[in-house]
């Protein structure tokens, strides 16, 4: 699988209490492109998300990742393609020091203990970690969990990369960190977010998204740069775009 | 009611996760003299004491060989050992046959016996714990389900294990949150109580979902797998057969008893 | 019911050990098919709740076991008998291992007591015919009620004869039986309760967590198999209560008749040991645990049978034992010490 193009036709999810999260959605990401998920809260950012590597199922509709439909049977093979960043760190480390947790992916691909140890310790360079290799997950700051569970994801290298709100709690060099990682990452990057900058800085494209449905999807800055449209939805304006100083 | 535990647990986590020569030692090794011990120590008579003694030399050696601070152990003795006396308690009322002990004195049959469970449960307990403070609860299960563990369950232990913290993690939030809200009055009832536990059990529930689901993202398939080579050193063979030995050894012969037999020059 | 180390005989321990283990064994292959996304995290985190429940416990005086909620019934509603027998076995090893709660030698019995008992006969001969399905009503409440004392009052039994088989303990078996089954009932009355009531919430709250996989969802029994299964069952609780009640002395040749003649306390605790140690050189396969290691060194066992001889307990009471014990210890210490200090600079 060498393009993988991301594609979702008609996508629609219904939790199990009925509730439709999202409706409709349709959109194509193709190879190397970074694509923002931006909306209000309870959009259905994160449940779009959750279908790209198989974590959810399709109530209706279909996602296919490089040709091949997200079922059941293919959800295995499909993680080998997608690396997601979830939300929230303290579910992505589980286990006793941060360098078991970053070279977990690794092992259960099948690399040797060797091999898996050493793409572990070059994750954990990438995102600035390698010093708290020897720690335990839970004694962590929020930013440095966050740091660490996005290094557990490098740590498989990915053809895509999904984040869901990877900057929060990260202080400002850790987010000039992301920020250039993500910049030099050359394929796909999928990232729901609130941090319309990062947005700016690292995605070519955006998918507006409200109360489950898709409203409209575009070049960022022109995207973002709609006032009303953006007020409408719960967001604003980005900083950067209001006040265009010609440095 | 979790506090303490849950901090007392992320402690053995963070001795599992140590480098010492004893952390190094291969999982399967450590678990199979540990059985080993256990088997020795419970197949004594049930009067058997000085004869128990040489096999205080084996978690006191690991506990040095592996950097585990003695009082950890000893604390989590202390809060079991309750549960010891109160079986052994009535081996004295009902056990009352009259022994001659050196010096002249006669006490119970039933006294030694009881001496003799609490020092078996010493044993028998120190040692499990510094198994899986010496290895790391991760790398004992891959190991104990490469000796043949059914792998379901080395699986299902492990996440009982990790899941007792995410519930006590759990617990410990609601029960903040509940009490920066009670304001100090008394005790909540029952329906409260009720009402606290369901939603534990949920969230508990959600977020073992959430875990399981990024395990999935990265690949778990249902094996667990360590960044410890399964090569066996040599250090390994000569660490179980070199135990094993002296619990034979120590099992057969009173090395107590020999040891104050030379000093003593055969006084009985 | 958790019982210790103490009380059980390598004999009955090793036997209930290779029970539990081969069907440890047989659940874990039964459940490796159906294991699926929602299965596993909700194995892991009811055993973390059981785990927890079951710390609240209170030994029963003289018996050596303690009692307190079993939740083997409420796992097994959820997540039907075999995941909850595999659920069970992982929440006693825990315990063993960290809190020696019971013990490593009697964890074959306990989560044989513990685990078969509510999960292959409680939930599939009275839970399920009974309550067939329902998450409320009356229907749950007594199926509930009636599954956990049942599958606690056979428990509590088999306790009390994997301790009277073994021989160690020095309480009398009607004494014995006495103790444990009225406690149980309550505490199954209690646990009925629970069950029934976690059941009912989880129902109403997120019912999907009960749709158990398909193989072991079974709710239309047949009534035949049942009552034969109900009757097999009467027959051999009641057969054996009654023989163990009147004391039938020329019943089994071993420790029973010793048990029930054995009112008097100072009546000689040899007779219990010599059979006991007949038992286990039969059915030992280590050549030299027990009785026999110190046999050569007091000649009183030897004449023991009818004579009130004095039993073998040279071993820790002699000078030289006691000195020899002493010297040992500090032994240890130091060479802990030592370790220690070769380990500091590496």
């Amino acid at each position: 699988m060498s393009h993988h193009i991301v594609e979702a036709r008609n996508l629609g999810h219904i939790y199990p209490g009925g509730h439709e999260a999202i409706r409709d959605v349709t959109f194509r990401i193709t190879h190397g492109e970074a694509v923002g998920i931006i909306g209000p809260n309870g959009a259905g950012k994160s449940t779009l998300l959750l279908h790209l590597n198989g974590c959810l199922m399709a109530s209706r509709g279909e996602v296919r990742i490089g040709e091949i439909p997200v079922t059941r049977e293919t959800a295995a093979q499909i993680r080998r393609a997608v690396g997601m960043v979830f939300q929230d760190p303290d579910d992505q480390l589980f286990m006793p020091t941060v360098l078991d947790d970053v070279a977990f992916g690794p092992l259960s691909y099948g690399l040797a203990p060797a091999e898996a140890k050493q793409r572990a310790l070059t994750a954990l360079d990438r995102v600035g970690m390698s010093a708290l290799q020897g720690q335990t997950p839970y004694r962590l700051s929020a930013g440095e969990k966050r740091e660490v569970a996005i290094a557990t994801v490098l740590a498989m290298t990915p053809d895509i990369l999904v984040m869901d709100e990877p900057s929060s709690n990260l202080d400002p060099r850790g987010r000039r960190r992301l920020i250039e990682l993500l910049k030099s990452f050359e394929h796909t990057r999928i990232i729901a977010t609130h941090d319309l900058e990062l947005v700016l800085e690292v995605c070519s494209r955006v998918i507006l998204l409200d109360s489950g449905s898709v409203v409209t999807e575009g070049p960022a800055a022109d995207v973002m740069n709609d006032e009303a449209l953006m007020l409408q939805h719960g967001l604003e304006r980005p900083h950067s775009l209001r006040h265009k100083h010609p440095h | 009611m979790f506090s303490p535990s849950s901090l007392e647990a992320l402690r053995m986590d963070e001795l599992g996760g140590l480098d010492s020569p004893l952390h190094r030692l291969d999982a399967r090794a450590k678990a199979i003299v540990t059985i080993a011990f256990i088997a020795a120590v419970m197949s004594f008579p049930r009067y058997e004491l000085s004869g128990l003694t040489p096999f205080f030399i084996y978690p006191i050696a690991l506990l040095a060989l592996g950097g585990i601070p003695p009082g950890f152990i000893l604390r989590k003795i202390l809060i079991a050992a309750p549960f010891a006396i109160c079986i052994g308690l009535f081996n004295p009322m009902l056990d009352r046959h009259p022994l001659l002990l050196p010096g002249g004195y006669v006490v119970a049959a039933g006294w030694i016996s009881f001496v003799s469970i609490l020092v078996r449960f010493v044993l028998t307990v120190s040692v499990a714990l510094v198994l899986v403070a010496g290895t790391g609860m991760h790398r004992l299960c891959a190991g104990l389900e490469r000796i043949g563990l059914p792998r379901v369950f080395a699986v299902q232990l492990l996440f009982l294990y990790r899941y007792l913290f995410v519930v006590a993690d759990e617990g410990l939030r609601m029960r903040r949150g509940m009490e920066l809200r009670a304001a100090g009055s008394r005790a909540p009832g029952l329906r409260v109580y009720g009402s606290l536990l369901g939603h534990l059990l949920l969230r508990s529930l959600d977020r073992a979902h959430r875990i399981y689901a990024a395990m999935l993202a990265r690949g778990f398939d249902g094996r667990i797998r360590t960044l410890q080579e399964s090569k066996v050193h040599p250090a390994d063979v000569l660490f179980t057969t070199g135990w094993i030995a002296f619990f034979v050894v120590a099992r057969t012969w009173n090395l107590a008893e020999g040891l104050g037999f030379l000093l003593t020059g055969g006084g009985r | 019911m958790h019982m210790a180390d103490a009380l059980i005989s390598p004999a009955v321990g090793g036997t209930m050990w290779a029970a539990s283990a081969g069907l440890l064994a047989y659940c874990a292959r039964k459940i490796q098919q159906t294991l699926d996304d929602r299965l596993v995290p909700l194995m892991g985190v009811l055993g973390a709740f059981i785990f927890a429940a079951q710390m609240i416990n209170f030994s029963i005086p003289a018996t050596g076991s303690s009692g307190h909620l079993g939740g083997g019934l409420i796992l097994a509603v959820l997540l039907g008998p075999h995941a909850a027998f595999v659920v069970i076995a992982s929440v006693l090893t825990v315990q063993a291992l960290f809190f020696a709660d019971g013990g490593l030698l009697a964890l074959g019995c306990n989560i044989f007591n513990l685990g078969f008992f509510p999960a292959f006969i409680a939930l599939p001969l009275i839970y399920r015919p009974i309550v067939r399905g329902a998450h409320s009503g009356a229907r749950l409440w007594v199926g509930a009620m009636l599954a956990a004392v049942v599958g606690l009052q056979l428990g509590a039994l088999a306790v009390v004869a994997e301790t009277t088989l073994s021989g160690i303990s020095e309480l009398p078996f009607g004494n014995f039986v006495l103790l444990m089954q009225p406690i149980h009932l309550a505490i199954g009355v209690v646990e009925g309760l629970a069950t029934a009531a976690v059941v009912a919430f989880v129902a109403r709250v997120q019912p999907d967590a009960l749709a158990m996989p398909s193989s072991s969802v079974d709710h239309h029994v047949r009534l035949r198999p049942v009552l034969v299964g109900l009757l097999i069952a009467t027959v051999l609780i009641g057969g054996a209560l009654s023989w163990f009640a009147s004391s039938h002395p020329d019943g089994l040749e071993w420790s029973m008749g010793k048990v029930s003649g054995r009112e008097e306390l100072d009546a000689p605790a040899v007779g219990v040991h010599e059979n006991a140690a007949k038992l286990q050189e039969r059915t030992a396969f280590l050549p030299d645990y027990g009785f026999r290691a110190t046999e050569p060194q007091s000649i009183e066992v030897a004449a023991a049978e009818e004579a009130e001889a004095w039993p073998a307990v040279s071993a820790g009471t002699t000078f030289s034992g006691i000195v020899g014990g002493a010297l040992v210890m500090l032994l240890a210490g130091l060479i802990g010490y030592a370790l220690r200090m070769r380990r500091a600079p590496a």
